[in-house]
Parts: structure tokens; sequence; C-alpha cells
């Protein structure tokens, strides 16, 4: 019964989404109040539904009601409760469902946060927004419907992939689609503003508080799937430029470019083909982001031949939200969009140079990711371009933005003086050559130059950021309380490019110094990696709910010193068959000590991976504070302060039509 | 009209995917097909001090497979190579291509050595020079050192017996 209410629920959503797609933006044509003014109520009761479905695959789950095919593919009865609930994203129907369910949460939240808004762009967004969510729920309903029943019921689950059982995996598809997903409203903004004529610094202001919480959401997404794979999958590496990582990756650059093209638009009416542009982009990469990550339709032509409707399907869905999209900017454009003028010495320039790194930063990791796919479909065989290209072009291009990025918040607006840019950045050169010097006695010789290099990239962004703060605190009278009143957005703005540079010099260190030794060992064996001795210990057998598994325990000493006790494991689930290992980590924040267990060898003994990983955390660091600085910058009074002020005005204009 | 530059982009690549997709690119043979192995230096994987030459090579007929230790779908053909060596039926030279040593010594290790040697190619001058596009690929090269055949990807046992083996034959009977 509680599939069947699931599976009409979902029918009844995709009629509600026709109904707010269709009726507010004829509504919008005709200047029709009434027909607008269905988009709320519309996008709530779409909302309803949809919830009402997910829960109750939930529920199939929790009950563990085999008699659904999804569930029986997806679950076990001895699988734990937690992953029995992240099960209900853990394959291709499940997540198109979350999906769903989180573009009818922002669809709402755009709902109940837009009243001053005008109700015809409003009516448009939601009704964009709408058009996406009948997309998906017809892909649901006619090709990959979760609640399909396989009547008799199967006496057991085949159990959840064993790779997504993990505390890691429950939070991390759910963030990265709020992030992917997320990027609808700035895409539906878009397409609104395209549409009604309306592309202005009041829609950019509009735009930009949500872009940027789908942008951190995003980012703490990306940051937990490299965290995952660096502890899951055993090998201690924490990004392997894959298609899967890469359909997150790209969104994210894209997003980046728009933020902050959409600044650039807020304060000085410029770059609006550029942030129109990248909206488009951001969401028509999170799309194909959605069907690479978790679907296998793209990832793998095999998929395609075993079940081509879905293939079809998803290609005609992209060409339609792409193409669509296109051509009313090609059609629209030419009236919408214009721009104020800007000299080559303004903070536009240095925007402009940000979007257009960005940009070519996305086109050649597309590139990358896509050529093997195409190449495996059109017949070629499988084959890897792999970490050498990505370097290879990546490194060249994020150079340049980091320099960058330590001038352009010092330069003014529109207009300003190369010579005091200058005078005002002497004080952060000088920051970073001492900090250089500095560090240069603490880095070993053995890839030094590379290593300072990263290092002065970070360092002078840091202190260029920090320079920025102090100025801005100068400027004002009483220069301590001016730090608690600077504006929320160039604080977060600060907090997230410090956390960039963090991230910077993350990667920088554990790429150059990561010391890395396969051995083999038995109980009682020692071995020496960078000044550590490792010890194993003992080696026992234990059992899990669902899986069996060895886990070793070794521990650890610096100079004869006792510093950690590691355990790893080695798990085999026992119904998917599969080995999994489980890394041992002691974490600090100057360095990671790592142990994953291989194989057991034939005399007994195992092979064991020891890595001394120095600063890795900062990756995550610095990519969470990229998040916080973005949450912070979208709490900003100004964003709300101008929806105030536009709905102060149309009550106003209520009060004096009462009175007239 | 610059507004609709990025609609014709889009409309350009759709084309090229609607066509392409009907299309078969193996039937174009590999230019090198047919011609000499090009002339090369490089050390070995397990001996840096070791150089070998295209020269070196002549008189046999062999197999050079590239490989690293970064790429996934070379795990997928690795436990092929490994029976194939098992069998000795031809020798296996490896071709590592910009990798970093540790790395893939500790992948041989891991997933068992099948080359008699490998070659290290850590700048891919090589690569370009044989046209390598992605990996893995495998040549099949003659007694006189002229490349025979080139596959593109993971072999599976089909292509190693059908395509490969039948022409090592072949090529061992003409030269021997």
């Amino acid at each position: 019964m509680i599939p069947e209410i699931g599976h009409f629920a979902l029918a009844l959503a995709l009629a509600l989404a026709i109904v707010q797609s269709v009726v507010p933006m004829l509504g919008a044509a005709s200047g029709n109040l009434t027909w607008m003014a269905l988009a709320r109520p519309a996008a709530r009761a779409q909302c309803l539904f949809v919830v009402v479905a997910f829960i109750a695959l939930a529920w199939c789950f929790i009950a563990n009601d085999f008699s659904v095919t999804y569930v029986a593919a997806n679950s076990n009865s001895a699988l734990p409760l937690a992953y029995r609930i992240s099960a209900v994203w853990g394959a291709h129907e499940g997540s198109l469902l979350l999906w769903v369910v989180i573009l009818a949460l922002w669809t709402v939240a755009v709902s109940f946060f837009s009243r001053g808004l005008p109700p015809a762009f409003i009516a448009r967004v939601l009704s964009v927004m709408g058009l996406i969510s009948i997309g998906f729920l017809l892909f649901m309903l006619f090709t990959s419907n979760p609640f399909l029943r396989d009547l008799p019921a199967a006496a057991d689950g085949s159990d959840l992939n064993p790779l997504l059982q993990d505390p890691g995996l429950i939070i991390h598809p759910p963030m990265l689609y709020i992030g992917y997903v997320g990027f609808s409203v700035a895409f539906s903004f878009a397409i609104a503003g395209l549409i009604g004529g309306h592309l202005d610094s009041a829609w950019a202001r509009w735009a930009r508080p949500w872009t940027i919480m789908a942008w951190s959401f995003l980012t703490c997404g990306i940051a937990l799937g490299s965290w995952w794979a660096y502890y899951e999958l055993g090998w201690g590496g924490w990004w392997f430029w894959d298609p899967v990582e890469n359909a997150s990756f790209m969104p994210w650059l894209a997003g980046t470019a728009l933020i902050h093209s959409l600044a650039a638009t807020e304060k000085r009416d410029v770059f609006k083909s550029w942030t129109v542009l990248l909206a488009i982009a951001a969401f028509s990469l999170s799309l194909l982001g959605t069907f690479l990550v978790r679907s296998g339709v793209l990832t793998s032509v095999h998929a395609f031949a075993t079940d081509p409707a879905r293939g079809v399907f998803i290609l005609i869905f992209l060409g339609l939200v792409i193409g669509g999209a296109l051509t009313l900017y090609a059609w629209r454009g030419p009236r919408t969009l214009g721009g104020a003028d800007f000299e080559l010495a303004s903070r536009e320039t240095y925007l402009l140079a940000n979007s257009v790194l960005l940009s070519v930063a996305t086109a050649t990791v597309l590139l990358g990711t896509l050529y093997p796919l195409l190449l495996d479909a059109l017949g070629g065989g499988k084959i890897s371009v792999g970490p050498p290209y990505f370097n290879a072009v990546f490194i060249p291009l994020m150079s340049p933005l980091l320099l960058l990025l330590g001038i352009g918040p010092a330069v003014h607006w529109k207009r300003d003086r190369m010579a005091r840019v200058l005078a005002l950045l002497k004080i952060p050169a000088l920051g970073t050559v001492v900090i250089l010097l500095a560090a240069y006695a603490m880095v070993e010789p053995a890839g030094r130059a590379t290593a300072m290099f990263g290092l002065m990239l970070a360092a002078w962004v840091v202190c260029a950021t920090v320079n920025a703060i102090v100025q801005r605190c100068r400027a004002r009278q009483q220069a301590w309380l001016a730090l608690i009143t600077l504006p929320a957005s160039f604080i977060g703005q600060s907090v997230a490019h410090i956390g960039f540079a963090v991230t910077v010099i993350g990667v920088t260190m554990v790429s150059l110094y990561d010391a890395d030794k396969h051995v083999r060992m038995n109980v009682g064996d020692q071995t020496h990696v960078n000044g550590y001795d490792f010890t194993f210990v003992s080696a026992r057998k234990v059992a899990g709910p669902n899986y069996d598994a060895t886990e070793a325990r070794f521990s650890v000493a610096q100079d004869g010193e006792p510093l950690a006790s590691l355990a790893a494991q080695k798990r085999f689930y026992r119904v998917r068959g599969m080995a999994m290992t489980e890394a041992g980590i002691d974490a600090r924040l100057s360095r990671d000590l790592y142990i994953a267990l291989g194989e057991q060898l034939e005399d007994g003994a195992w092979s064991v991976r020891i890595s001394v990983k120095p600063f890795v955390r900062l990756l995550w660091l610095g990519a969470l504070m990229m998040a916080l600085g973005g949450v912070i910058a979208a709490s900003d009074k100004r964003f709300r302060r101008a929806r105030a002020a536009v709905s102060a005005g149309r009550s106003d204009a209520r009060q004096s039509s009462t009175a007239g | 009209m610059r507004f609709a530059i990025p609609f014709a982009l889009f409309a350009v690549v759709v084309a090229f995917l609607a066509v392409g997709l009907q299309r078969d690119p193996r039937l174009i043979p590999s230019p090198l097909i047919g011609k000499p192995l090009p002339t090369f230096e490089l050390p070995k994987l397990s001996a840096p001090a070791q150089r070998v030459t295209a020269a070196d090579l002549v008189g046999q007929v062999y197999l050079i497979n590239v490989w690293a230790s970064w790429c996934v779908a070379c795990r997928e053909e690795h436990p092929l190579l490994v029976e194939l060596a098992r069998q000795q039926q031809v020798p296996l030279i490896g071709m590592n291509y910009k990798d970093e040593r540790p790395a893939a010594r500790a992948w041989l290790e891991r997933h068992g050595n099948p080359y008699r040697f490998s070659l290290f190619d850590a700048a891919g001058n090589l690569g370009i020079d044989l046209g390598v596009y992605g990996v893995p690929e495998t040549f099949l090269i003659d007694a006189r050192g002229v490349i025979r055949y080139k596959h593109v990807g993971p072999l599976s046992q089909e292509i190693i017996e059908k395509e490969f083996l039948t022409r090592v034959h072949e090529y061992e009977r003409s030269s021997g």
C-alpha cells in the first residue's frame, strides 16, 4: 500500500508541476495577476506531494519491503537503520527522487523569501523551476520509477553497495544535490529575466544570495566527497580527476565565475551577458553532473545499450534545457543585455579576467571528462586521459587566478589609478617575501622550487586579503570597532579567499611531500616512514552487522615516544561479496598518519600501505572556509534591505491606492 | 548577432554528436600501421641506468602495452596480460606512460608484472611518436620492427586471441 501511495503522490506532483509552470507563465505574459498568483500555492502543493513520495520510499526501506524492486536491489535486512535510510538515494531511481525533493524545497524557499519581487518576475521564476521539475518527474515515472513492485517479494535484499556504507556518504549526496539544484534558482532567475526583459542590478541583487548559498553547499559537498574518497578507497588519494569528481567540479568552477560576475552586475551593471551565460552553464553542468554521478547512464555505453530509453530521454532533456535557454538568450539577449563602461584599471577588469580564467578551466575539465566518454560511445574503447592532462592544464590556469585574486579586491570600481593600487600592494608583497623566507628553511630541498611557488601564491592571497581588511578598517574613525561593522559580504569574501589560499597550501604540501610506503608486515614487525616508527601490534577478526573484518592494530612512535594507536580494517561484505578497506588515520593539522590494509599474503603476512601526509587537512579546512565565507556573504543585510525597500515601496503603493 | 554564438556552438556540438554516434571510427586505420617503430631511447622502469633503444628490440615479434598507474581501465585488462605472460605465447613489453617511478613500481607489485620490462616514458615523448591518445593501448611489432596492429582501450580475451595472437603466429611464421 505504501509504495502505491508514493507512486500516486509522484503522479499528483507531476500534475501540480504542470499547473505551476503553465498557468503563471501565461499569466505573466497576459498580465493576469490571479494566474500569476497561482505559482506560489502550486509550488508548495507540488513540494508536499514530492515529500510524501520521498517519505513513502524511505518507509519501504525502513520496513524492509523487499517486494519493491528498488529496495530489494539496494538494501538488506542486516543493513543498519542509518544506512537503510541513506540507501534511499543509494542508486539511480532514489537519487532522482532526492533531486526532485531538493528542487521542490528550493522552489518553496523561493516562494517564501520573494515577497519583495515583482509578481510577474516571481511567477516566471517559479514557472521555470516547475518546468525543470516536470522533466525530472516524467523521467522518473516513465523510465526510473523507484516504486515498481516485484511479486512475489524477494526473501531478502541484495544489500547496499558497500562503498556507500559510510557516514560520509549519508550526507555527501544531499549536500552535493543541494548545491547542484540550487543553481536552478540562478538559472530560473536568468530565464525569467530574459523573458521579462528585466536584467539590471536589482535582478542581480535578488539572484546573488541564492547563488552564493547554492555554491556554499556545493563546496561542502565536493569537500565531503574528497574526504570520503581519502579514507574509504584505501589509496590515500584525495582527488582523482575521475568523471564523477569532475562532474561536481565543473558546476563549481562555473558557479564560482557566476558569483563573481553577479557581483559586478549588481554593483556596476556590467557583464550581463557573462552572468546570464554562466547561470545557464552552471545549471547545465549540474544537470550533466547529476546524470554522470549516480545514474551510470553516461559513464558507460553499456548502460546505454541495456536501457536506451533512459539515455535518449536524458539527451533530449539536456538538449531542451540547454538549447532552449541558449535560444532564448540569442533571441532576447540583444534587447535585455547591455552594460556600463569601465576602464582598464578597474575592479571590473579583474572580475572579467576571473570569469575568463574560470570559464577556460571549466572548458578544459569538460573536454578531459567528456572526451573519453565520447570516444567510448563512438567505439574507440575505454581510455583514461588521467591526472597528467588535468595537472598540466589546470595549474597554469589557477596560478594567474591567485595572483589576480590578491590585486582585484584592492582596485576601485569603474576607474582607478594603477599607481595607487601598486602603492597599496607594497605591504602584502613584502609580507609574502617574509613568509617565503621563513618557509624556505622549513621546506625540504627536494621539490623546493615548486613548493615555494605554491606557497608564494597562497601567501600573496592571504597577505593581500588581510591588508584589504586593514585598509577598510583604517578608513573608519575607530579602527577596531570597524572590524565588527564591516559589511558581511566583505567579511565573507575575505574568509572565502583566505580559505582558497589554505586549500592551495594543502594541495602544494601534500602533493610534493607525501611519503608513501608499501610493505609486507607480520604481527610484531616494525617499519619507518619519514621519522615515524610503525609497529604492527595485532590482527584479529571482528564481525559487523553485515560484514566480517580483519582489524589490524598499529602503534606509532616518534623518537621512541609513543604517539598514537591506529586501527585499520579489511572488510568483507557478505551479501555483495565485496572487500573494502577502512583506513586507520591519526589526524593533525600538520600531518596525517595513514594506514590501509591490503591483501593477506600466502605466508600470513599482510601487504600494508603506510603514508605520512603533510598538511592534508588544510585541503578540506580551506574548502570549509570557502563555504563559510559564502554563507556569511549571503547573509549580508544589503540583500534583505533591498527586499525590504522594495516591499515597503509596494505597501506604500497599496496604501496610496486604498487612499485613492 | 553575437548573442546567437553560444547557441550556434551548441548546435554544432549536437550535430557532430548526432553524426558521430552513427559512425564507427575503428574503420579508419592508424597511419602508423605498416611503418617502422619510431626510434627512441628510454630507461627501464626497474633500472633507470639501463637504456633501451628501438634497435635493441628487433628480431622478435612482440607486443608493446602502454600503461600507467593512474589509469583505471588498465586495471581492467591487467589480469589478462598476466595470464598471457604466464602462457609465454608472445613477449610483452610495457611502456609506462606519464607516470612516476615509485607509483608505477608499487602498481606492478600490487597487480603483478607481466612485462619482460617496462620502458619509462615520463615525458610522454614516445607516446607522441606512437600517436597514443589515451591509456591503455597495445601495439603488435613484427621481427623487423614494423608496427602491424594497434588496439585502443582495454584488451579482452577475445581481442587478444583473434586480433593479436593470430597475427603473432602469422608474423612469426613469415620471419622464421
